[in-house]
């Protein structure tokens, strides 16, 4: 999309477009990813239920791959995650490995 | 022209009688001398159902001003008032007042800032808050406040420009001083603000709205430029809203007051209650033989230099009375104004500055007939002793 002009913007920046958050890439401030292992993966929904962005997809009330669109790498799920037989299934591995 | 009533009344006591008759929906306030007495006047109203105002009594003016933009941001006609201190404390605010585009209107009665600390008036506090994006009305007296607070919500709420406004009085000498002025009726001051709407209230949740987006490099430089175009409007609203309120009133009212300016040779800038006193000096003047004028400027921000330019651009020689000194920079904040307005001119008048009536310092006549007869002598010889001094001080 072209750049806007000044003539051609909101007064006060105002955003009249509910939900324009979506359009909006977090997911590029990233440096530590989280990688889901689903057979260590309970279902217990933990991670989506403490991701401050909408970085979990669910479906069925089950939860399905990342959207790397908006994960910002805060790495909450990972810490949250209780895993599986002490094995995680969330772990963070840093970006560009 | 609707009836009036002849009243003798001080100027905090005409504004609160302004916002009694306004009856914004919300206003948010914390008390602070001088300015005290509109809110605890407005209050009354509030608590003997005069006004259907929602009243919040708030920790502070930091919270006070937030709670105006809240309020202004929802939908509702909001207003406060405060001093000094109060307004510096509000400073965060005011840029995101203006920058979300919020018409609060805000009554400043001017005071000194700390420190010392000290309550009485100078424009320190306005001064320091001129370039936060506010449109800034100036009232010589109690009546002027009184119009200027009524005119504040018509210019502030124009969908063309959607801007907070403050209106300024000077503290004690005006907000504390018994003076005669007319109000106008309820119904007329009702009609001639008129309904308020908001252009993307909050509380309209059939079409919901985000306020204060992060806005970085990609766009932010477009909003200020926008800013400053909506900034350029403001004079045309302000000469608008002016003459459709002498249609009610009488009183005519400009972007500045020019007095026996069109063949003066020379004059006086000075802002606010000192104008009243110089004018009266520059009769004594007049009466004398001697070509003397004065330019009392009342839109304060934005500042309209092309007019200010042409009114003053004929004068031999001028002099720019501050009561704000703005520290460590060339000349004091009026001064800079004055003079960036005749620069496109040659000639032009040679400026003087003086810094006078610093934290309630008297202000006198003999101040204004000493800076007349310097004047006249730069005239006449074309030698400056000094550009800029502090007068009624001790050495």
């Amino acid at each position: 999309m072209k750049p806007r002009g000044w003539k051609e913007l909101n007064p006060g920046a105002v955003i009249t477009e509910a939900g324009s958050a979506r359009k909006f890439k977090t997911g590029s401030w990233r440096s530590f990813k989280p990688v889901w292992i689903e057979e260590n993966c309970i279902q217990c929904m933990m991670c989506w239920i403490y991701c401050p962005d909408m970085a979990i997809t669910a479906k069925d009330g089950k939860r399905g791959e990342f959207n790397y669109y908006f994960c910002k790498g805060c790495g909450i799920c990972a810490l949250e995650c209780p895993g599986k037989k002490g094995k995680k299934a969330i772990v963070m591995e840093e970006e560009g490995q | 022209m609707s009836a009036s009533r002849v009243v003798a009344v001080t100027g905090n006591e005409s504004v609160a009688e302004a916002l009694r008759q306004v009856n914004p929906d919300v206003s948010a306030a914390y008390p602070i001398t001088p300015a005290t007495d509109i809110m605890q006047r407005f209050t009354h109203y509030v608590s003997n159902g005069k006004v259907k105002t929602e009243m919040i009594l708030v920790e502070s003016e930091h919270s006070a001003m937030s709670a105006c933009i809240g309020a202004s941001a929802a939908g509702g006609r909001v207003m406060t008032a405060t001093s000094s201190q109060g307004l510096a404390l509000m400073w965060e605010e005011l840029f995101i007042a203006s920058g979300y585009r919020l018409p609060i209107v805000m009554s400043l009665v001017n005071r000194a800032l700390s420190a010392p600390i000290n309550i009485h008036c100078d424009h320190s506090d306005g001064m320091g808050a001129r370039d936060c994006g506010w449109i800034q009305l100036w009232s010589e007296n109690a009546q002027e406040a009184y119009d200027n607070t009524i005119q504040a919500f018509r210019i502030a709420e124009n969908m063309d420009i959607r801007l907070p406004a403050m209106v300024c009085m000077d503290g004690f000498i005006i907000s504390h001083s018994i003076e005669r002025m007319e109000y106008l009726d309820d119904d007329a001051v009702r009609n001639y603000v008129g309904d308020f709407k908001q252009l993307y209230p909050l509380l309209d949740i059939a079409h919901p709205v985000s306020y204060g987006p992060l806005i970085l490099s990609d766009y932010y430089m477009e909003y200020k430029r926008a800013h400053a175009e909506v900034m350029s409007k403001v004079k045309h609203v302000v000469l608008d809203a002016a003459s459709e309120f002498e249609r009610i009133s009488g009183r005519k009212y400009g972007l500045f007051e020019d007095y026996r300016l069109d063949d003066a040779e020379i004059g006086l800038v000075v802002l606010n209650s000192a104008a009243g006193t110089s004018k009266d000096v520059v009769d004594a003047f007049r009466d004398r033989g001697i070509k003397a004028g004065l330019l009392k400027p009342r839109l304060f921000r934005p500042f309209p230099y092309e007019e200010v330019g042409e009114a003053l651009k004929h004068l031999k020689a001028v002099c720019v009375l501050d009561r704000a000194d703005a520290s460590g920079a060339s000349y004091g904040p009026l001064f800079m104004e004055i003079a960036s307005s005749v620069s496109p001119y040659s000639p032009r008048p040679v400026l003087l500055n003086k810094i006078y009536g610093l934290g309630g310092r008297d202000y006198l006549p003999g101040h204004a007939e000493s800076v007349l007869s310097e004047l006249a002598e730069v005239a006449a010889t074309g030698k400056v002793r000094t550009f800029k001094e502090y007068i009624g001080v001790r050495e």
